[in-house]
């Protein structure tokens, strides 16, 4: 297991100078200067042109900042906002928990509805649970999710009034948030029907978000079982008489599981695309909306630190999922 | 709960929880997006001062609120020099700045504070406005002449140099504070806990989601602010801050999706309010270059352009045919002056007239939305077809908006420029100069026109003190301009307000910022 994990881990190392260097380069190679650009129509004399090129560092070669930006990362410093001033990880943290929050209920909300959904729908495969399932399941997977958050949006908060249209929790509730997930911290405000008002709040966002993940665990829990319920010891399993929970729930999922989980893995990166839309439509203060306004302000700093720190979650995540899978399969521990 | 009550039930618990007699009133603000900061100074959005600079500040002047008047503000009274390059403040006496946690006032705002404001501003750092508008070459000194009188000496007469004042980097920051903060190594509290004179005291902002104000009990103007707390609540989608406004979550909305509209006006629980924007969208031909350096030309290029379908199309019918390079609510508009009327067929035998056949021209067209084009390639392309029809042949080009930007500057640009100006302080200098001066030529004058007759009277007009003359010399400006036609002008786009009917005394301010110490909530709503 230690060798496995020190493989992995050894990949791990190029893989992120290279997020490094893409996260660098992605926002100059973009064209147009975000000087000229920060200027706008009022323009600005050459001479405060050439003093903010100073002041912001980009008369230096590339390397050099390259150079700079990579040994600062090393020391924990992602560089400083251009527009607030102030330190991106500091930034980052502080928005992370309300990402780490929506995200995490949507990959709740997407197995706890996708996994029983694939297996129902291998079980009866060709009946009618198959078809309705999966044909959901391609609908929810080719839904744009900005129509489809202001649908449910129209629907549940403009018309039935059953739930806040967009934000975290009712304005009527402030207090300090110490750990940044809203609903322990509304737990722990002792105000009177906070929590709920933060549940409610995270209903419709989450719901969106587990949208695509949800349809693909589906699909993906189906063919997987439907690939394991062919095998010969499941029809071993069958013919000794086993009751057919037993069989599809406990010899059946288990190895149906490994495809899946994969995909559970890959998801996050999905989640965290998706977030980006999903905050920014719900007023959800979390990365993905703070991603967003800073590449429209061209706040490189936040672009690249922000950039920088999603794709090192998402290899973590990775790297996690590929330790699971030694777990649920030591075959592959071995290899 | 249905969320439709939230904000009956939040003013009541609001109450009860301070054991009032009566409910307090929170006025909430669906606004468009995060402020950069809360220090002004610092930046150039709009949506940054609605929450410093109109919340939580006042200036020396301030603009009259719905109109583009100035009026005292910290500075009870003002004197010109004789020569018309000195501005003498007299403050306002016992005006006190807010209090937090960490800072509470020793002292009344005095000229201490006044100097302070300006001459941070005077030394590194990214003063965007201070800079863009000249201040660093127009302010030569400024003196203290005692505590409570404070003097601008300038370069040069200036008169609009007042309504500068009135802007928002002008906006007058505690010096003590910032000493404080300076002491205790925070100076960067300035821009994130400001504190002010203004109606609203700023109390807390949780990053891209809400802001919180309460009011300033010791604010100067007698009455005001109306409400007791005051709340943004950052909604960068139209769609959804439309349901937020609806659904009661909020009591004011900006910038509605044009598509919405018709429904908010069909609404009967919503009040809609508009205002003609101080903006306007032109089309700047290259006067340098043939044959658009002869002004019949350009005449009868503006002749071939149908305006009344691209208020349709672009902008849905919400905005006006412009005649002149400035908006009709600013002082000194030229009512008398007519504009070229669409007529493609005298167009097109003007241009015969002046020998141009087979012509073929470029048009820019914008890479973003602006209030005074929201679609620029779309009104480029109807540009195109109303110009094909006098045998004009168009190419439509367009770059990524700083290369925009820096490339229409060009004085050896090819063809002709979609833009628009969006003014700062309501002084008709901030359009005629800034955009058709000579000066600006290469810069920010996109026509690359200079012509003497405008530009001599546009600068006299700059250093006359009395507003009344100075609005004549404009109005002769805008006669020349018409009659020169270095532009297209095409509209200037009305800006929209959706307010909850419960609320009262909301005014569109013409200037674009959104300002909410005279409104109130009937509590009937």
């Amino acid at each position: 297991m230690l060798r496995f994990l020190l493989t992995r881990l050894g990949t791990f190392v190029p893989t992120f100078i290279g997020v490094t260097i893409i996260s660098f380069a992605f926002i100059r190679v973009l064209p147009g200067d975000p000087i000229i650009v920060m200027a706008g129509e009022r323009g600005m004399t050459e001479e405060r042109y050439l003093e903010l090129r100073e002041q912001f560092g980009f008369d230096r070669p590339l390397l050099v900042q390259y150079w700079e930006y990579l040994t600062g990362i090393l020391q924990g410093d992602l560089g400083t906002s251009f527009v607030t001033n102030r330190p991106v990880w500091d930034q980052f943290f502080s928005l992370f928990p309300a990402t780490l929050e929506l995200s995490l209920c949507a990959i709740v909300i997407a197995v706890a509805l996708g996994l029983p959904a694939g297996v129902i729908a291998a079980v009866y495969r060709g009946k009618f649970f198959d078809r309705a399932l999966m044909t959901t399941a391609l609908v929810g997977y080719s839904m744009p999710i900005f129509w489809w958050a202001l649908l449910l949006i129209i629907v549940f908060s403009g018309n039935l009034g059953w739930t806040p249209v967009s934000g975290r929790i009712g304005l009527l509730y402030f207090f300090d948030t110490p750990t940044g997930f809203m609903l322990i911290d509304s737990a722990m405000s002792g105000q009177d029907g906070a929590l709920r008002s933060a549940i409610s709040h995270l209903i419709l966002p989450s719901f969106v978000l587990a949208t695509i993940p949800l349809a693909v665990i589906a699909r993906q829990t189906r063919s997987a079982m439907l690939e394991v319920l062919s095998e010969d010891y499941i029809r071993t399993a069958r013919a000794k008489g086993l009751s057919p929970g037993r069989v599809n729930g406990l010899h059946a999922l288990r190895n149906a599981l490994i495809p899946v989980v994969t995909v559970i893995g890959l998801s996050v990166g999905t989640l965290l695309a998706g977030a980006i839309l999903t905050e920014t439509i719900f007023s959800w203060p979390g990365i993905g909306k703070w991603m967003v306004d800073s590449i429209y302000r061209r706040d490189y700093p936040v672009v690249q630190g922000g950039l920088l720190m999603i794709a090192v979650i998402v290899m973590i995540v990775n790297l996690v999922v590929d330790m699971l899978y030694g777990l649920i399969n030591p075959k592959i521990r071995k290899r | 709960m249905n969320y439709r009550s939230t904000l009956a039930v939040s003013a009541m618990a609001l109450a009860l929880a301070g054991g009032m007699a009566q409910a307090q009133q929170t006025l909430v603000y669906c606004s468009e997006g995060s402020p950069e900061g809360f220090d002004p100074a610092l930046y150039t959005s709009g949506t940054t001062f609605d929450a410093s600079s109109h919340t939580v500040y006042n200036q020396l002047a301030e603009f009259e609120t719905g109109t583009t008047n100035v009026v005292p503000g910290l500075a009870e009274s003002w004197e010109v020099g004789e020569d018309g390059k000195s501005f003498t403040f007299k403050l306002r006496p016992g005006v006190k700045f807010h209090s937090n946690d960490q800072f509470t006032p020793s002292r009344d705002m005095n000229a201490d504070d006044v100097i302070y404001s300006f001459e941070r501003q005077n030394g590194e750092g990214s003063w965007e406005y201070f800079n863009a508008m000249s201040m660093p070459d127009l302010i030569e000194s400024i003196e203290k002449v005692d505590d409570m009188t404070v003097r601008f000496n300038l370069t040069r007469a200036e008169a609009p140099f007042i309504a500068n004042m009135a802007m928002d980097f002008a906006s007058i920051v505690s010096k003590e504070y910032a000493d404080a903060m300076e002491e205790a190594g925070t100076p960067e509290m300035l821009n994130q806990r400001p504190i002010g004179t203004g109606p609203f005291v700023f109390e807390d902002y949780q990053t891209d989601a809400v802001i919180r104000y309460s009011k300033n009990q010791d604010y100067w103007q007698d009455g005001l602010p109306k409400v007791d707390n005051l709340v943004f609540a950052i909604t960068p989608d139209a769609s959804v801050r439309l349901q937020r406004l609806q659904a009661g979550e909020c009591h004011v909305m900006p910038y509605p999706n044009p598509a919405d509209i018709d429904s908010i006006r069909a609404n009967t629980d919503l009040e809609l309010l508009d205002q003609e924007g101080l903006n306007v969208g032109y089309l700047a031909y290259n006067t340098q270059q043939a044959p658009f350096d002869n002004p019949k030309v350009r005449k009868a290029l503006n002749m071939a352009i149908d305006k009344s379908a691209i208020i349709d199309v672009i902008f849905q019918g919400q905005a006006e045919q412009a005649k002149n390079p400035i908006p009709p609510t600013m002082w000194s508009y030229n009512d008398a002056i007519e504009d070229d009327g669409y007529d493609p067929e005298a167009a097109r035998a003007m241009l015969e007239e002046e020998g141009v056949t087979d012509l073929s021209m470029k048009v820019w067209a914008m890479p973003v939305q602006r209030p005074y084009n929201p679609n620029a390639r779309r009104m480029a392309e109807l540009i195109q077809e109303d110009f094909s029809e006098v045998g004009v042949d168009v190419e439509i080009v367009s770059y990524e908006w700083g290369e925009y930007l820096e490339r229409s500057k060009a004085t050896d640009r090819d063809g002709a420029v979609l833009l628009g100006w969006t003014g700062d302080n309501g002084d008709p200098d901030n359009f005629l100069a800034v955009l058709l001066g000579c000066d600006a030529v290469g810069g920010s004058n996109r026509a690359q026109w200079c012509n003497e007759e405008f530009d001599s009277i546009v600068q006299e007009a700059k250093t006359i003190n009395d507003q009344s003359e100075r609005a004549k010399m404009y109005e002769e400006a805008q006669r020349i301009f018409k009659d020169q036609a270095p532009w297209a002008t095409i509209a200037h786009s009305v800006v929209f307000m959706p307010v909850r009917s419960e609320v009262e005394d909301y005014i569109v301010h013409p200037l674009g910022g959104h300002l909410f110490d005279t409104v109130s909530l009937n509590s009937d709503g």
